[in-house]
């Protein structure tokens, strides 16, 4: 973005880089139906290519953003595409249908934010207490939960480097 | 109810299993906090039989996904790909989880 006053910087942090094996978990995961629980390790036994997107909670323009400009690019169309954020089930179906994504991505809950700490990407929301979500970060794991790339916010807000994503596609 | 068996609502074993995610032959569509679902629920946890849990829209007219397996938007709905049975309406799933896995020393469920 361009703006004309510096955006709050967000400290490093230590999270899965290149080569490392991107944590397990399971969770609901959403889809234009139903929800079941499922692993990260099935999805990518499952798939030549997971792209794992951590975003803010469904309704905040940064989830809206970022969906619109996936769906824009058709990911789906070359690797597996998830989201992670810590809203519920029942919000990830209308974020679903409000991005017209449905039936060619799928999101996976997780209220309590316990994927986003394993990745060591939780962060505080400052003025919303009690209430933490991911750091927003693109992960691109192969078969083995293998990291090929990562991106995580510097800053926030921050957006992802699309056309690096596409391009590990 | 005298006699009934107190049962947590939360048992541990089958959940956990579920959860493991191993390929479970039963797949339950439930839709949360609905008490014939929990009921369905209960019995599979009676003969600690491994499940998935498919949870869907409380809009009965978006559940296309149960209309499409069983004929009906209904749930529960269970499929049991260990005898190829898909069948709604709990009353009815719970006679043939009995008759299927129940005891048999019982002579099955009447």
């Amino acid at each position: 973005m361009d703006l004309d006053f510096d955006v709050v910087d967000l400290d490093p942090v230590d999270h899965p880089e290149e080569g490392d094996t991107a944590p397990d978990f399971t969770r609901p995961l959403v889809n234009d139906e139903f929800w079941e629980d499922e692993s990260l390790a099935s999805l990518c036994a499952d798939s030549e290519r997971v792209v794992l997107v951590f975003h803010a909670m469904d309704g905040a323009f940064p989830a809206t953003y970022v969906w619109n400009e996936i769906r824009d690019r058709a990911w789906h169309e070359q690797a597996t595409v998830v989201g992670v954020s810590i809203s519920t089930p029942y919000e990830h179906k209308q974020l679903l249908e409000e991005r017209e994504i449905e039936g060619d991505y799928r999101l996976f809950s997780d209220p309590a934010n316990g994927v986003a700490r394993e990745y060591g990407i939780d962060m505080d929301l400052d003025g919303m207490t009690g209430i933490e979500e991911p750091r927003p970060s693109v992960f691109v794991l192969d078969s083995d939960r293998t990291v090929e790339y990562v991106w995580v916010a510097a800053e926030w807000p921050d957006f992802p480097d699309y056309d690096e994503v596409q391009a590990q596609l | 109810m005298k006699g009934a068996r107190q049962r947590s609502p939360y048992p541990p074993f089958a959940r956990i299993a579920a959860q493991s995610m191993s390929e479970s032959d039963i797949t339950l569509y439930r839709l949360q906090a609905c008490p014939f679902c929990e009921r369905v629920v209960r019995t599979l946890d009676e003969y600690d039989l491994d499940y998935r849990s498919r949870f869907v829209e409380p809009m009965h007219s978006d559940r296309d996904v149960v209309k499409r397996l069983s004929g009906k938007r209904t749930v529960p709905a269970i499929v049991d790909e260990n005898t190829g049975v898909t069948m709604s309406e709990s009353a009815n799933i719970v006679a043939y989880l009995e008759r299927t896995y129940g005891d048999t020393t019982e002579g099955g469920a009447a």
